[in-house]
């Protein structure tokens, strides 16, 4: 009874608000993603990650366009001199390195090195980080024990000597590089997205999805998944900016391509430790780059958590 | 006790009809590594018949949400120890395959919770999730279960229906959220429905017009309803049967009008007693339980409401009277679990009770 006197006062209010235009008309709707998107506009710290990242990204992208010389050619090599490098000079705007090489262009065709370093690895490792952690999830029991012990192995190896043992395993190039720093972020990515799935198995949307009984796997893909990755997206920025870091490292013992006369940042900061009382500059603008780029990372991964946190959400 | 005492008193509430779900002597333990288990549900038995409205009343923690989840097959596996029988249809629930169980979620047994914002996945539409249960359990095509989607969500009363389908949770308000889940626990015509205290999160207002959609929904289509609540209002003004629980037990049995008229079992006086009344005079105060749910002893030493109770006598104590507390037969349509109940004079229409809270 009250319901249909409610149907009837809701028909006639629905009228009028038509008559008078005020009846808001279907915005389609706001997923998480785009008001996450909206939150991460209007923070600053945000921007300045995003303007960096971006910045890297087209200085990677179009390195032969913006670079002033050729990174290989060795065009001043007649003005090194024990005890001198050439500084900046018309058309060297960084000046050269000890073999008389253009340190901007090298600077720019090294970011192509990091991005792919970086970007591969990341992507190696959270994708296998991931397939771990979604069957220790969805399955639990002893697929998950026997799964988490395996990552625990995994963990409990330091980093840096992980992916230095799998550089000396695997030969010395650039693969191996990215399967190494790829390895030692596997099990972050496993933790992370199982824990997460753990706690969102539990919620009561899951509960009340199989009480209209869903199939599990529709359950553990279509709800559980979606929404535990947000962690996941934010460390996969994160990781970005230590897997550029790691990549610098492993390089600069050696450990990364052995043809040294590619440009690359670590291997630049490795080769100007000789000359560094000379002109430290060599070294100090390669090792910039790296801070600026993980910096640029890190900001936009933790104004990402921000953004995905519901905690932070207005 | 006896069982042929309290199945006769079960079919006095549903006569001719087959019960669509039969509990029997349900238990339900919770064992933790380095704890004592505790028994959250002991020995409940009751059951519901087509068309017929029960209800779970008591305190938090009694035990109501935890036979909910056991008749539902959802409990967790480990750790979690259920025993007696759950029947539906004839069909034992407890020990049925994965898959069976699956087969009748959704489709022959609904459940609606009581938080409607947590029990709605909040990165996928409304629409996807109505829809979800249909191409589950009646194998509709894209189209077809959009537009029954539309309708269902129309049927419950949620305006511009098309328009939530593509909306998401976080933007429908509290009440809207509620007519989702109940439109997705209907979607297939259950023949059972659970609601675990569906009001409990939503406003007086809300809570009025969602049950009596429920009660709509169930008159029109002979849907048996188990509501749990710990409202005496919304028991008054739905349930024909009312099962009362204290510390996992039934404690008392009664037919909705009896039970307000001459609750027997002290706590349930006491529960009554605690609801403020229109008819009373001003300033009447309410008489309140003493202490809180938390004071409950084990049924093994006695009666768990003893120490609570202002008729508890040294009988009620297992260790004085030598037995636990029976749920035994008093009178046509109750059950009781109680050594000193509260007593009405034979002939009292309208007469107070002696020692009755009011």
């Amino acid at each position: 009874m009250t319901a249909s006197l409610g149907n009837r006062r809701r028909e006639r209010i629905d009228a009028l608000a038509a008559r008078a235009g005020a009846l808001p008309e279907g915005d389609g709707g706001v997923s998480l993603v785009k008001s996450a998107f909206r939150r991460l506009r209007r923070n600053p710290v945000a921007i300045i990650g995003a303007v960096i990242v971006v910045v890297f990204l087209l200085v990677a992208l179009f390195a032969p366009w913006l670079a002033p010389k050729d990174p290989y050619a060795q065009s001043l090599l007649s003005e090194v001199r024990q005890g001198s490098i050439p500084g900046p000079r018309p058309g060297y705007p960084l000046g050269v390195d000890q073999l008389g090489r253009d340190l901007l262009s090298r600077l720019i065709y090294g970011s192509r090195q990091s991005l792919v370093i970086g970007v591969v690895a990341t992507v190696l490792g959270s994708f296998f980080g991931l397939l771990l952690g979604v069957l220790a999830g969805a399955f639990g029991g002893w697929v998950d024990t026997v799964i988490m012990r395996f990552v625990d192995i995994l963990l409990s190896v330091p980093g840096l000597l992980m992916a230095i043992s799998i550089s000396v395993l695997l030969g010395q190039n650039q693969v191996s590089l990215m399967i190494a720093i790829a390895v030692t972020q596997v099990p972050v990515f496993a933790r992370l997205l199982r824990g997460s799935m753990l706690v969102q198995r539990d919620r009561d949307y899951a509960v009340a999805a199989q009480a209209l009984g869903v199939r599990r796997r529709r359950i553990v893909l279509s709800h559980v998944l979606p929404n535990s990755l947000s962690p996941v997206i934010v460390q996969a920025t994160l990781s970005l900016a230590t897997a550029i870091i790691e990549a610098a490292a492993l390089s600069f013992l050696g450990l990364g391509n052995p043809d040294i006369s590619r440009p690359e940042w670590g291997a630049m900061l490795a080769s100007a430790q000789s000359v560094l009382s000379v002109r430290p500059q060599l070294a100090i603008y390669p090792a910039l780059c790296i801070i600026v780029v993980a910096l640029g990372f890190t900001l936009l991964g933790e104004a990402l958590r921000e953004a995905l946190d519901p905690k932070f959400r207005r | 006790m006896s069982r042929a005492v309290s199945s006769a008193v079960r079919g006095a509430a549903a006569p001719g009809q087959p019960p669509v779900l039969e509990v029997d002597d349900l238990a339900v333990t919770f064992t933790r590594r380095g704890e004592a288990s505790t028994r959250a549900v002991d020995g409940v038995s009751f059951a519901v018949a087509p068309g017929e409205t029960i209800g779970l009343v008591g305190e938090s923690g009694c035990g109501k949400s935890v036979t909910s989840l056991a008749i539902m097959g959802l409990l967790p596996k480990r750790g979690v120890e259920v025993s007696g029988s759950v029947r539906f249809d004839g069909e034992e629930l407890l020990g049925a395959s994965d898959k069976s169980l699956r087969k009748l979620r959704g489709a022959d047994m609904g459940m609606v919770f009581q938080d409607p914002l947590s029990s709605l996945n909040p990165t996928v539409t409304i629409g996807t999730q109505v829809t979800e249960v249909l191409y589950e359990h009646r194998h509709m095509a894209k189209k077809d279960a959009v537009a029954e989607a539309a309708d269902l969500l129309d049927r419950v009363g949620i305006p511009d229906p098309v328009r939530r389908l593509g909306e998401y949770p976080h933007q429908l308000s509290g009440g809207m959220r509620q007519r989702a889940l109940i439109a997705m626990a209907l979607a297939c015509s259950p023949r059972l429905l659970i609601a675990d205290e569906p009001t409990t999160a939503l406003d007086v207002t809300i809570q009025a017009q969602i049950l009596e959609l429920l009660r709509e929904l169930v008159q029109g289509s002979g849907t048996a309803l188990i509501m749990i609540t710990h409202d005496l209002g919304v028991v008054a003004g739905l349930c024909d049967r009312v099962h009362v629980m204290y510390a996992g037990k039934i404690i008392e049995t009664a037919d909705r009008h009896d039970l307000f008229a001459r609750p027997r079992q002290p706590y349930t006086g006491g529960l009554l007693g605690s609801v403020p009344r229109l008819d009373a005079g001003r300033g009447t105060p309410l008489t309140p339980i003493r202490g809180s749910a938390r004071d409950a002893i084990p049924w093994a030493e006695g009666c768990a409401f003893a120490p609570r109770c202002d008729h508890a006598q040294d009988d009620c104590l297992t260790e004085v009277s030598g037995s636990t507390i029976p749920l035994e037969y008093d009178g046509p349509g109750r059950e009781l679990r109680c050594r000193h109940p509260l007593q009405y004079p034979p002939a009292a229409t309208g007469a107070t009770a002696v020692g009755a809270p009011r």
